[in-house]
């Protein structure tokens, strides 16, 4: 009758065991983490549904896409690079996942005050990557982009590109009130008790969103 | 480190205001309260609309409705039953009330989150009633939205109605999100001691799985919505293709309307298992209580529950067989509609099965069990038609399909709630709904509804078209099935006037209801196991239950009740060693 002890099958079953025993099926997980884990599914269908759209109006439109590496490209002191901005963009962001892993260790070590600054950086990185998207509207915008059109092909383009990156920016930015938020909790000392896998947490929701560009980066700027 | 322990250990903070009782509540009981309430009355303006609807088809002229109301009731009729209604009831409300109860949990694991869930469903249901009142009223697409009708000019609602739609689902997935959120964790995460999750009874498998379906169909939903609503407001060409209208070409260019029904029905099926699941984890318990026998082949049961989820997401395009498409796609997607009636069926022996030989009390909740078996059954079996191409092409936007859908996801779900109340009713307010009312209600209800739409398959086969405003001058329609349009309407109105005595016994109960005591119905579950009836905040007094056995303990043999509750442990039953733990 006693189901606390350990289950002896193996294999399929063992797992199947394991995950339907006692209590809670993901041992030594919190509620909040299981929570955020769900939550991050989820958006991973919203970001999908996104992509699939984008790719099938894309092949249904009967205008010529634009050449992407021509649109994202920014000249330079004289030099005309293609998808320059956007090579900063992701590798800002990619280093704000960085000080992220950096900010969830030092939680875990309870150094508070590390943990802090390091989520504020992370922050930091971030702005500047939402500061750095609306220059790249701004610009494209100047250029005459709209969602409804645009002069160098596809109105589907505009339409796909404001929405799509407009729905991840708005992601960064609630990151980012999530990341200072919590930072600033964590720097009063609101966690000493409970312990600091909030930090975990907000990384969590912070990996997912950088993980989100890259396949945007891929689909998007270099298809 | 889960915190179930220290939630145990933790004083309960128990609210005192009326205001943080009742109003901004975050007890799950409280909420579930709040959404059952709010689906029921928003349900009514549904039932309004389709006796309106009714009225018109059987007798034409007789009521003020001309076709552009039509339209505009029936699109608000179908989305409401379906998502307002049943899925806020399913999910929201018995969701809410029994996970918690069920695992032994003192509430949801972030309440907070919970009670904003009922706020934003709230506001959605505001916004999609503030549509009766916009200029041009609400919507007329049909419930399905297709585009690029649905935001053109000259169809109704095109103006205001459609907008206020798009907005109010996409608040009613934030809502549906942020409640799911919270019932799958309680689930996987929040249980007491001694309920591993085979364990839980049905009940809590369905809507746990309905969940997720939720969770993982509505973004589908979701960018669809958000995309139409940027087609709309901001002219972008999603699913809107070159268009001429009037003589003139549309603003749009280059989008695909074969999207958006794509979207649409990666949700929309799913949709149609989050309102039966819940559906089939209830009636599994109220068969096995009402006819005191264990559930038969419980982890068939679950397992069957789980394939048919996973399923639900392969098989969408059978809703798109008359749009066009790869014959090959068409072959893919019958067969996976057929391999899905397979752990369907199963589920309708297993109930057949737990009722064979059990002692059967025809109580009401029993009743309306049965009621939902065969209805569910019939449903279903037309169904395993439509999900032919070449016998759905034939079929398809007739009455065959209105009687399809009516019977399998609207009336049998129904059907389900309905006993579900008259079960559970009890244990939420301590007193016992009436006996003789709820039989009247039952006997009109599922009498009515068989006769509603059992003709209306026939009506399909002549070749009557559904969403029609009126049907004179059809040469191909034969005058006789005007007669039986009349025949059902008339029916229809009473099935619908009779969901006062419903009401009218959920108000009189309460107050005058025969008081029930903690376990009226002799049931293992926890929650009928509760210290007080209703459950205080907190559900369990000082200590949660510790739960030593499943939840079917029906009809043991040699026990001196014929039922073992699950907090029982071995020990304390003189019986032999019959433990059905696994
Ligand atoms: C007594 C109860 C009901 C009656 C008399 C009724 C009647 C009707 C009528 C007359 C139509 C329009 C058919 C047409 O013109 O094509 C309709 C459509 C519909 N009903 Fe019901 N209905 C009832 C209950 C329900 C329930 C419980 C559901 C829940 C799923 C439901 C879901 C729908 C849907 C999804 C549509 C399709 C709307 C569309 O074509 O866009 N109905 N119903
Ligand atoms: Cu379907």
């Amino acid at each position: 009758m006693d189901n606390t002890s350990q289950p002896t099958t193996s294999g399929m079953n063992g797992l199947i065991e394991d995950w339907v025993s006692d209590k809670d099926a993901f041992k030594n997980v919190s509620w909040g983490k299981t929570m955020m884990w769900i939550f991050l599914l989820s958006d991973t269908f919203i970001f999908s549904c996104f992509l699939v759209g984008y790719m099938s109006v894309r092949m249904t439109t009967d205008v010529p896409w634009p050449n992407t590496s021509e649109v994202f490209a920014l000249t330079i002191a004289g030099e005309h690079i293609p998808l320059i901005l956007i090579a900063i963009m992701t590798f800002v962001l990619i280093t704000s996942s960085g000080t992220m892993a950096m900010a969830v260790n030092c939680g875990y070590r309870r150094q508070r005050k590390q943990a802090a600054i390091l989520m504020l950086v992370t922050a930091v990185f971030g702005v500047c990557f939402v500061g750095m998207q609306a220059f790249e509207w701004t610009k494209l915008i100047e250029e005459g982009v709209r969602p409804w059109g645009n002069p160098m092909g596809a109105p589907q383009f505009g339409a796909a590109f404001f929405m799509i990156t407009g729905f991840h920016g708005f992601h960064v930015s609630i990151g980012v009130i999530y990341l200072t938020v919590v930072a600033l909790k964590v720097l009063r000392g609101d966690y000493e008790e409970r312990g600091y896998e909030i930090v975990e947490i907000t990384g969590l929701y912070w990996h997912f969103v950088d993980l989100v560009w890259v396949f945007i980066f891929a689909f998007f700027y270099l298809w | 480190m889960a915190y179930a322990d220290d939630v145990e250990n933790e004083e309960l903070h128990e609210p005192t205001s009326f205001i943080s009782k009742y109003v901004w509540s975050q007890d799950h009981k409280v909420i579930a309260i709040q959404y059952s309430t709010t689906a029921i009355l928003v349900g009514l303006v549904a039932l309004v609309l389709s006796g309106m609807m009714r009225m018109q088809i059987g007798f034409p002229g007789s009521i003020d409705m001309d076709a552009t109301a039509y339209y505009q009731a029936m699109t608000m009729h179908g989305m409401i039953m379906v998502i307002y209604l049943l899925t806020a009831i399913f999910l929201g409300g018995f969701g809410n009330y029994l996970i918690p109860l069920m695992v032994g949990a003192r509430d949801m694991v972030f309440p907070y989150v919970n009670m904003l869930s009922y706020w934003f469903y709230l506001v959605s249901v505001l916004v999609l009633l503030a549509s009766f009142f916009v200029p041009g009223g609400p919507t007329g697409a049909g419930w399905t939205l297709y585009p690029p009708q649905a935001i053109t000019a000259g169809t109704p609602g095109s103006e205001w109605g459609i907008i206020l739609m798009l907005v109010s689902l996409i608040i009613f997935i934030i809502a549906a999100t942020m409640g799911g959120l919270n019932y799958v964790t309680t689930v996987l995460q929040a249980r007491t001691h001694g309920m591993t999750m085979f364990r839980m009874p049905l009940t809590v498998w369905g809507i746990f799985v309905a969940t997720i379906l939720a969770l993982l169909a509505f973004p589908a939903l979701f960018v669809s919505g958000l995309m139409m609503l940027l087609d709309k407001t901001i002219g972008t060409s999603f699913f809107m293709p070159d268009m001429m209208q009037f003589g003139s070409q549309l603003d749009y260019s280059g989008g695909s309307p074969i999207l958006f029904q794509h979207l649409f029905w990666f949700f929309g099926h799913p949709e149609v298992y989050i309102v039966a699941l819940p559906a089939f984890g209830l009636v599994s318990d109220l068969i096995s209580v009402h006819a005191r026998r264990s559930i038969f082949g419980y982890r068939m049961m679950v397992w069957a529950i789980v394939s048919i989820g996973v399923l639900s997401f392969v098989v969408w395009a059978h809703h798109m067989y008359v749009s066009g498409m790869n014959p090959y796609f068409g072959f893919f997607f019958a067969t996976t509609t057929l391999v899905i009636a397979v752990p369907t069926a199963l589920k309708v022996y297993n109930w057949l099965l737990t009722l064979w030989r059990g002692n059967i009390h025809l109580t009401v909740p029993m009743l309306f069990s049965l009621a939902f078996i065969v209805t569910f059954l019939v449903g279903g079996l037309t169904g395993l038609f439509l999900g032919n191409v070449v016998v759905d092409i034939p079929l398809s936007d007739t009455y065959f399909v209105v009687a399809h859908f009516h019977m399998v996801m609207g009336v049998a779900p129904i059907l389900v709630v309905f006993g579900s109340i008259y079960h559970w009713y009890p244990k939420i307010t301590g007193r016992m709904l009436h006996d003789g009312i709820g039989k009247l209600h039952f006997w009109i209800t599922f009498l009515g509804t068989y006769l509603i739409y059992f003709p209306m398959h026939y009506l399909g086969f002549l070749g009557m078209p559904r969403r029609y405003y009126a049907y004179e001058d059809y040469p191909f329609i034969p005058d006789s099935a005007q007669s039986l349009n009349a025949f059902i309407t008339v029916v229809a109105i009473v099935v619908g006037i009779s969901q006062l005595l419903f009401l009218f016994n959920l108000a009189y109960s309460y107050f005058k209801g025969a008081p029930s005591g903690g376990n009226p119905w002799r049931a293992t579950s926890l929650e009928w196991l509760t210290p007080e009836t209703p459950p205080k905040h907190g559900n369990w007094g000082p200590s949660l239950p510790v739960v030593h056995r499943w939840a079917y303990d029906y009809g043991v043999p040699g026990a001196v009740l014929d039922y073992v509750p699950q907090t029982t442990s071995a020990e304390e039953v003189p019986v032999h060693e019959n433990d059905h733990d696994e």
